[in-house]
């Protein structure tokens, strides 16, 4: 039985007509989020980071490629953290100064991960999506492609790649966009698998919608839960990656640099005293890849709740 | 009157493949729907009932076109839908909308009711201002029983109910001539199911719909249709009248089924006789040779083994596949 | 003495959105060799009552008031002990029988391991009965599909094995869950056969759980009928369906379309089935009900009992339509 118009009238009537804001599951998951304490304070973490990697050059009062020849031969006692000679992280070995540098070192790494997860999840999450939609030989094809690439060994590759065309930046994030999508497309692929044979994709297909249409409209918004989350896990691998890279010093090429390559650095000069050298850009480092782990476990238990 | 809908021979087979074969050896070839033939008149409502395995949901996806068809022709108002490229038949996508089983699953998780709703419209008729879209969707809305006000709410705030509503609701907005209703109310409760039943009913009508109703509860079926086609394995075995099919069935596997449908009413039911089909249904990739329901017929006969009986027609509207047929009445029917 | 006694019992589950009763206040008996329908809907809390007394509530989930079987309370039974009624004198049985099935043991050994554990049998004897016991359940040529695996049986085959495992102890009671929903009417008839010879040949008590009141009407010889967590009426099957005395076990039958019938348009039960967590002060059915009085919503009904039937209804019972 219908419920006669007149009670559906009342019953409109009596809830104001209001146009009643649903809760989309984005906005559960930001609930469900928010009660996880380990995250959110990793969150403001990442975010405090974050600040200090944008905004932390208005600080300083050396710039970073500035070699304090006064400190010439002292950098042991004379380049300690200290505010009154500006340098508050101290200065590394060439006297430069490195609360400059830890900066602009977190700034690129945590642009290198921010670039690795782009890649990821535009070129994955779509490359994924529409291998996994299509299926048959489509897929087949599409897979075994990434399967190749996976194949080769990328650090080589990467190596030779940073030797014959010359180290740079732009090499650097070209070699890790390269590979961070693989992973991500093979992911994208499994969960489109199973979200294809969902009954609201065959209700789109029969009301014959476009299969773009259909992968962007109906697939990739339900692949976003699980590619966030790996994404956010994807992070730390880059930045760890990138990080080994310019340890090798190959990677960001002076007088830029990473918090990998300070961290090397650092490594490097631990007997000479100057234990801040190493200590303040594995501080960064190691917070922002607990934060992220932190936060990307968060969004797991958020997003998939029945995982949990 | 000419059928709005004429399927003539209908087959849909899918390649299976063992995991781990060689990617050259031939598939084996699973037989899902084996030369279906049935007609339907505008503004009927007709039954499909079998169990699972029977090849009644491949059907109904072989006539919206989710599911490419191996062999036959499916006559829409004239047009074969089996054998059209891919840009002609999306064309006539609009006069023939599902609904499906799993009300909730049915809807995508991260659109709105209202985008829901909207979908086909707006894929058929991109040019319609929004303005029309949100009206008539809230209009439809009201039409299937949801408050229009909850159009943005998401589907997961919904009882199944209501989320059927939602998916009749889609299936209804660009007016389509032919509506599939593939189990639209094995999922819901009880008191659900008969509002839902009825809501389509009276859609139905009020609509002038043709309507194909896929179900494995044949007193479902019963209620709603005009006329039940019976599949088992993939094939036809009887199509009646549902008055006739459910008093005085033909088929030996028709009466097996109908024999075992339960009724709420326990001296009926203890008064019943039973006669229980043994076994369990062959496996399509190797069906039996002739009448498919041989192996657990009662009536069998050694011809069955040999060739395959034809749909034959034994009164007006009433088709048999079974050169032994004979009407047998399994139940007392009153009312 | 009856065999399973319920008294008063409730199953509350602890939710993030704060506690939710799933079962409010349900008591019953049943006697040895009966046989007892309890029909509801979804979230009627008919499961959860057979789950309290298993002691197969899920993590988050209590259970209080009794449950004794034989006079010994279930719910503040020792696990040990539990176990020991669980395995020899009660059994349940589950839509899903791979619930209960472990998937890479052969059958042989998943019920010659009961058997061994709770009869301490030998492997041989063990294996024997077990035969005997697939037999009975009708599974043709036992003998040789003993020695076989789960996913080697078609979803029928698998519940007549649940069947078999679930009586290996021989149980005086066996709950049933559901057992015949997930499968087609054929085979529906050929399970309830079964159960029908169990309970014949081994004089087992039977509750039945199901929302399907055919198969409640061929089984059953009492019918108890739950929503939103309490019991709305109960009485002998034949009475309940030929003159039920609550507006919503009448509605319910009014609402399910009968194979021998030819009605113009069904009854139906307006409104949605209850949210548990949020259900009314008076009678959980009062939102719904097409006979609603004024102290229905306030005042929840006793269960008050009148000759062999029971209801919780403030209506008279002559205006019950």
């Amino acid at each position: 039985m219908l419920p006669n118009p007149s009670t559906v009238e009342s019953v409109a009537a009596a809830m104001d007509m209001a146009e009643l804001r649903g809760r989309s599951l984005w906005a559960d998951a930001r609930t469900r989020f928010s009660r996880n304490k380990a995250a959110v304070v990793s969150l403001v973490l990442l975010i405090l980071i974050g600040a200090f990697a944008v905004f932390g050059s208005y600080l300083t009062t050396h710039e970073r490629d500035f070699i304090d020849f006064s400190l010439t031969g002292r950098y042991a006692y004379l380049g300690v953290p200290s505010f009154e000679t500006g340098h508050y992280f101290g200065t590394d070995a060439d006297g430069r100064d490195l609360y400059a540098r830890t900066v602009q070192g977190t700034g690129i790494s945590l642009m290198v991960g921010a670039v690795g997860a782009l890649v990821a999840v535009t070129v994955g999450t779509l490359y994924g999506a529409t291998a996994g939609y299509f299926g048959g030989r489509i897929d087949g094809a599409m897979m075994r492609i990434v399967d190749i690439l996976m194949s080769i060994p990328f650090m080589f590759v990467l190596i030779l790649m940073l030797v014959i065309f010359g180290r740079s930046i732009f090499m650097l994030f070209l070699g890790i966009g390269l590979i961070s999508w693989l992973d991500m497309a093979r992911i994208a692929r499994g969960q489109t698998m199973t979200i294809k044979n969902k009954e609201f994709v065959e209700a789109a297909h029969a009301i014959g919608v476009h299969p773009a249409k259909i992968i962007l409209r109906h697939i990739v918004p339900n692949l976003l839960g699980i590619v966030i989350v790996y994404a956010t896990l994807l992070i730390p691998n880059m930045i760890i990656f990138e990080s080994f890279i310019s340890y090798l010093g190959l990677g960001v090429q002076e007088p830029d640099t990473s918090l990998g390559a300070l961290i090397g650095e650092g490594a490097r000069n631990m007997g000479n005293g100057v234990l801040w050298q190493l200590f303040f850009p594995l501080f960064f480092f190691v917070m922002t890849i607990f934060a992220l782990f932190f936060v990307g476990d968060g969004l797991r238990d958020a997003l998939d709740p029945k995982d949990r | 009157m000419s059928p709005i809908l004429s399927v003539r021979d209908l087959s849909v087979t899918f390649d299976v493949r063992r995991p781990g074969s060689w990617p050259w050896t031939p598939a084996r070839k699973l037989h899902a729907v084996s030369e279906v033939s049935f007609d339907l008149a505008p503004g009927e409502c007709l039954g499909v009932v079998g169990e699972s395995g029977s090849g009644k949901s491949t059907l109904a996806r072989a006539i919206v076109g989710t599911v490419p068809s191996s062999g036959g022709n499916i006559f829409f108002e004239g047009a074969d839908l089996a054998n059209m490229d891919a840009r002609q038949r999306r064309v006539h996508r609009r006069d023939v909308q599902m609904i499906f089983q799993d009300p909730l699953a049915a809807l995508n998780p991260r659109m709105t009711v209202g985008e829901i709703i909207a979908e086909p419209l707006i894929t058929h008729e991109p040019k319609t201002p929004r303005k029309q879209v949100t009206s008539r969707v809230r209009a439809l809305m009201e039409r299937v029983g949801l408050l229009p006000n909850l159009v943005n709410r998401y589907p997961h705030e919904f009882s199944g109910g209501q989320c059927q509503r939602i998916g009749i609701a889609r299936a209804l907005i660009l007016k389509p001539k032919l509506i599939i209703c593939d189990e639209p109310v094995s999922a819901l409760d009880v008191s659900v199911q008969a509002q839902v039943v009825n809501l389509l009913m009276e859609l139905q009508r009020d609509m002038g719909l043709s309507m194909i109703f896929i179900a494995h509860d044949l007193s479902v079926v019963r209620h709603i249709s005009d006329r039940i086609v019976v599949m088992y394995l993939g094939r036809v075995m009887e199509t009646a009248a549902s008055d006739i099919l459910t008093t005085a069935p033909e088929h030996p596997y028709s009466q097996a089924l109908i024999a075992s449908v339960p009724i709420p009413d326990p001296v009926l039911e203890r008064a019943r006789p039973r006669p229980i089909l043994e076994g369990e249904l062959p496996s399509p990739l190797a069906p039996p040779s002739g009448c498919v329901f041989r192996t657990r017929c009662p009536k069998v006969q050694p011809s069955c083994a040999g060739t395959r009986p034809a749909l034959q027609d034994i009164a007006q509207g009433h088709q048999v596949a079974c050169p032994f047929h004979a009407a047998q009445q399994v139940l007392a029917v009153t009312g | 003495m009856p065999l399973l006694e319920i008294d008063n019992l409730r199953v509350t589950f602890s939710t993030a959105d704060g506690d939710v009763n799933a079962v409010n206040g349900v008591s019953f008996d049943i006697n040895q060799g009966e046989t007892l329908a309890i029909v509801g809907e979804s979230g009627s809390g008919k499961s959860q009552t057979a789950f309290a007394m298993m002691g197969l509530l899920a993590k988050n989930g209590r259970a209080a008031g009794a449950a004794r079987f034989d006079g010994k309370d279930l719910l503040t039974m020792s696990n040990r002990d539990l176990n020991q009624i669980r395995a020899r004198e009660m059994a349940m049985i589950f839509q899903d029988p791979m619930t209960s099935l472990n998937p890479y043991m052969r059958i042989s050994d998943q019920m010659a391991e009961v058997l061994m554990l709770h009869k301490g049998m030998g492997k041989a004897a063990a294996i024997n009965e077990a035969t005997k016991m697939l037999d009975a359940v009708r599974i043709p040529d036992a003998r040789a599909r003993i020695t076989m695996f789960p996913h080697e049986f078609s979803g029928g085959m698998r519940q007549r094995i649940m069947i078999a495992m679930a009586l290996l102890c021989q149980p005086r009671l066996l709950i049933a869950d559901e057992p015949t929903t997930a499968l087609d009417v054929t085979v529906q008839a050929q399970i309830m056969q079964v159960l029908g010879d169990i309970r014949r040949d081994f004089g087992t008590a039977v509750i039945l759980i199901t929302h399907d009141l055919g198969v409640v009407a061929g089984f059953c010889d009492r019918t108890l009928v739950m929503y939103g967590g309490q019991i709305m009426e109960e009485g002998p099957t034949d009475d309940v369906f030929a003159s039920p005395v609550h507006p919503y076990t009448s509605g319910l039958l009014k609402a399910v379309p009968r194979l021998d019938r030819a009605d113009a348009t069904l009854a139906t039960i307006a409104g949605e089935p209850p949210d548990m967590s949020r259900l009314p002060a008076g009678c959980p059915f009062s939102p719904r009900c097409a006979q609603v009085l004024d102290n229905c919503r306030a005042e929840r009904p006793v269960l008050a009992t009148r000759g062999n039937r029971r209801r919780a209804c403030h209506l008279p019972i002559k205006e019950v339509a």
